[in-house]
């Protein structure tokens, strides 16, 4: 024998789909968001983003070393230190935003096992820890394009908002969380990947407008539900955070009832709760009853029915 | 109604342009001949030849070791060198008869039992376990026994599996493009067999081509018809494949008769039809050699027993060192160390790759992406009945549906951490197929 072959258990090709290549698809998809945010904001939303990102990944880096395992590599860090960016207003001090990222993959993250293992979206995490640790600095949307409160605020307090301007962008709001146009597109572009698809964010969106029309005191009015659709953090929330792999259920019903659900807080946090947001709120609630959801959703094995009997 | 697919399920590069315009080559065997007694599921067969006995092609060496069993002959003339254990295409060694080839391949005279006409069901079914004909798909299982369900007469579908679905496998399309008057007529003796049952001919769609000419050789056929199935993996895995045609479903526990089916591979129908009409005995078979390696991919028939390592020769030889060398198709298919194990009624393919696509990745944690849980046929969800299979919490893995896993692959195909799922659910199955033995 003077061949040396490989041995292995079946199957002998893979796809070539990996880790890596979903991170960095994450990663560019989100480009138009933060592109536009730091036009939209300046120089100062630039700071923020760069100051969070090097935080969760050298947050990360650090850890590895401790344990001895590096894992940087992957990109998830990155990832979530851009999410968290883009869920931060411009102004907010930089110290602030290092100490979100180092919460969001020290606390949040690693210490509950690294990728993978963590119950809750980090970035969304460590942004409700901010707002709950600095509710001022998180909520001082004014800057020098913007005074003033965001669209959903003013909505809320019965203003007229400018619906066309949402949509580009043009409004005071979290870094990314202004552009509708430059949201969707990057949601698209990871639709059309398969990396995500559309059951969280269709059965969220569709939910919430139900939900919005009903209860929001104005009836299906389009002006009202496309300005709750466009504002606030609905978009960015429901194709990039609600989507996360890790903190979403596994099971294609589950996954439905967790677009349901979330729409259904949303709603009651925008319509009924102090302030106008909650987005965030609402999915960090949905990651914590993930288990539960999935328990309740397991799929039926082929040529069973529900309940064991066979077809 | 049939849906002529299922849910779930990949679409893998597949490969087939290599060998699928090559036709069928005869090669004879060179060297010795080596037959394992256990080639099928069940009782191991019964050598009946010893060490310096004579022997023709087509004579049988082995009987039947009982019911679900299968007796074997030889496929070469010559003398009997050795009734020994031997390695095979699994790892394992299995008492084999070996045969010092003669190379004059003098054979028995074949000639059928009687005239179709004249058989009843028994004499038919007598003629199908006497030639030892086995399930040519990849499992082995005697075809005389699916073919004894406990009311034939509740049978509604014979189903000829022709979807060849695993990837670079060209034998069944080769036998369907060649010889497909021999597959119509193994399917119509096997409706002899089964008074109220319809045929199907269940093809995948990339196979226009044989669509077509069973098509054409079944227009007269009442009783048969041709199915085009969605191309997609695994569609010829067996609950899939009844799914896709019949629109009826079975798991794990049940039989395809349960649902008024029986199922066999082409080539098995094939065997039927030279066994009852022609009196020929299983002793040859289509083997696709092919990858990127193989210097010239092409589709065999071989005589049973021939060693692997013969085949690549004959097929040129490697054109550069393969990292990887698979017996059975890329899905499903069993990794080879050593190339001198012999061939068997169930080989259905060699294939050599120039690189491992698995030892290429280093596996990484689970992200819970769930397309596992997109994929898998089954309907149960992959990478938790990995973990459960990885801390061996049994009662998780049987709660969660494990036992309905098909092996097929295609979670860890897809898996973007490359994490070697199917091979942890295999294991945890494979422990609890014994413990239910017991």
């Amino acid at each position: 024998m003077s061949e040396r072959m490989k041995v292995s258990s079946n199957p002998h090709i893979r796809s070539k789909v990996t880790t890596n290549g979903i991170m960095l698809a994450v990663v560019i998809a989100l480009m138009p968001a933060t592109g536009f945010g730091i036009y939209n904001f300046g120089v100062r939303a630039l700071a923020v983003i760069l100051v969070t990102v090097a935080s969760t990944v050298l947050t990360e880096f650090l850890f590895g070393l401790y344990k001895k395992k590096a894992t940087v590599s992957d990109l998830s860090a990155v990832v979530t230190g851009l999410l968290l960016a883009l869920n931060l207003p411009a102004t907010i001090p930089l110290w602030m935003a290092a100490l979100g990222g180092v919460f969001a993959i020290l606390t949040v993250k690693m210490l509950f096992g690294g990728l993978g293992q963590n119950f809750m979206n980090p970035a969304l995490a460590a942004r409700c820890f901010l707002l709950i640790s600095f509710p001022t600095a998180m909520t001082a949307f004014e800057c020098d394009a913007y005074t003033g409160a965001t669209p959903l605020a003013a909505l809320k307090a019965g203003e007229q908002v400018n619906v066309m301007d949402m949509v580009m962008g043009h409004t005071a709001g979290t870094i990314g969380e202004t552009s509708v146009i430059a949201l969707v597109a990057g949601a698209c572009f990871l639709l059309a990947l398969g990396v995500i698809d559309l059951r969280i964010p269709g059965s969220y969106i569709v939910t919430f407008v139900l939900f919005a029309g009903i209860f929001g005191g104005r009836g299906f009015d389009p002006a009202y539900l496309s300005a709750q659709l466009a504002g606030g953090g609905l978009m960015l929330g429901a194709f990039f955070m609600a989507t996360d792999y890790v903190t979403r259920p596994i099971t294609i019903k589950g996954q439905y009832v967790f677009g349901i659900f979330l729409g259904i807080m949303t709603g009651i946090f925008r319509i009924f709760g102090p302030g106008a947001e909650g987005v965030s709120y609402a999915i960090v609630l949905g990651n914590l009853l993930v288990p539960l959801i999935e328990r309740v959703t397991k799929p039926v094995a082929f040529g069973y029915q529900r309940g064991g009997k066979r077809a | 109604m049939a849906k002529f697919t299922f849910v779930g399920g990949i679409h893998p590069y597949d490969g087939k342009d290599l060998s699928k315009d090559k036709p069928i080559r005869d090669i004879l065997p060179e060297g010795e001949v080596v037959y394992p007694l256990s080639q099928h599921i069940g009782a191991p067969a019964k050598a009946i030849v010893k060490k310096g006995d004579r022997v023709l092609a087509g004579q049988k060496i082995a009987e039947g070791g009982g019911f679900v069993s299968a007796p074997i002959y030889a496929s070469v003339s010559g003398t009997v060198k050795a009734v020994e254990p031997r390695r095979v295409v699994t790892g394992d060694m299995v008492m084999s008869i070996i045969i010092d080839n003669d190379k004059k391949y003098e054979a028995v005279a074949f000639s059928p039992k009687a005239p179709l006409e004249d058989m009843c069901r028994e004499d038919i079914i007598d003629c199908i376990r006497e030639a030892g004909i086995v399930g040519m798909g990849g499992a082995g299982f005697p075809t005389h026994v699916k073919l004894c369900p406990k009311e034939p007469d509740q049978i509604d579908y014979v189903i000829a599996n022709c979807a060849e679905c695993e990837p670079y496998l060209t034998s069944d399309y080769r036998r369907m493009l060649e010889e497909p008057e021999k597959l119509v007529g193994g399917l119509k003796i096997l409706l002899l067999l089964f008074q109220n049952a319809h045929g199907i001919l269940a093809v995948e769609d990339n196979k226009p081509d044989c669509i077509e000419l069973l098509r054409k050789l079944t227009k007269e056929e009442p009783r048969i018809s041709v199915k085009a199935l969605k191309t997609k993996y695994p569609q010829g895995a067996e609950r899939q494949l009844i799914y896709a045609s019949t629109g009826r479903r079975i798991n794990s526990s049940m039989l395809p008769a349960d649902v008024g089916c029986v199922v066999n591979n082409v080539d098995t129908v094939v065997a039927v039809y030279r066994a009852v009409a022609q009196g020929r005995p299983l002793i040859e078979r289509i083997v696709t050699v092919t990858g990127d390696a193989v210097a010239k991919p092409q589709n065999f028939r071989v005589p049973i027993g021939t060693s692997y390592r013969e085949l690549i020769e004959a097929a040129g030889g490697f054109k550069v060192p393969p990292e990887k060398v698979v017996c059975g198709g890329p899905m499903m298919g069993f990794a080879m160390f050593d190339l001198n194990v012999p061939t068997t009624k169930t080989s259905t393919a060699l294939l050599a790759f120039t690189k491992d696509e698995v030892s290429a990745m280093e596996p990484g944690p689970c992200i819970n992406c769930g397309r596992c849980v997109e994929v898998c046929p089954g309907r149960v969800i992959p990478s938790r009945l990995a973990d459960c299979a990885e801390h061996f919490d049994e009662e998780a893995f049987l709660e969660n549906n494990g036992m309905e896993c098909c092996e097929c692959g295609c979670c860890s195909f897809v898996c973007p951490a490359k994490r070697p799922l199917t091979q942890e659910i295999k294991s945890m199955r494979k422990i609890q197929l014994a413990k239910r033995k017991k």
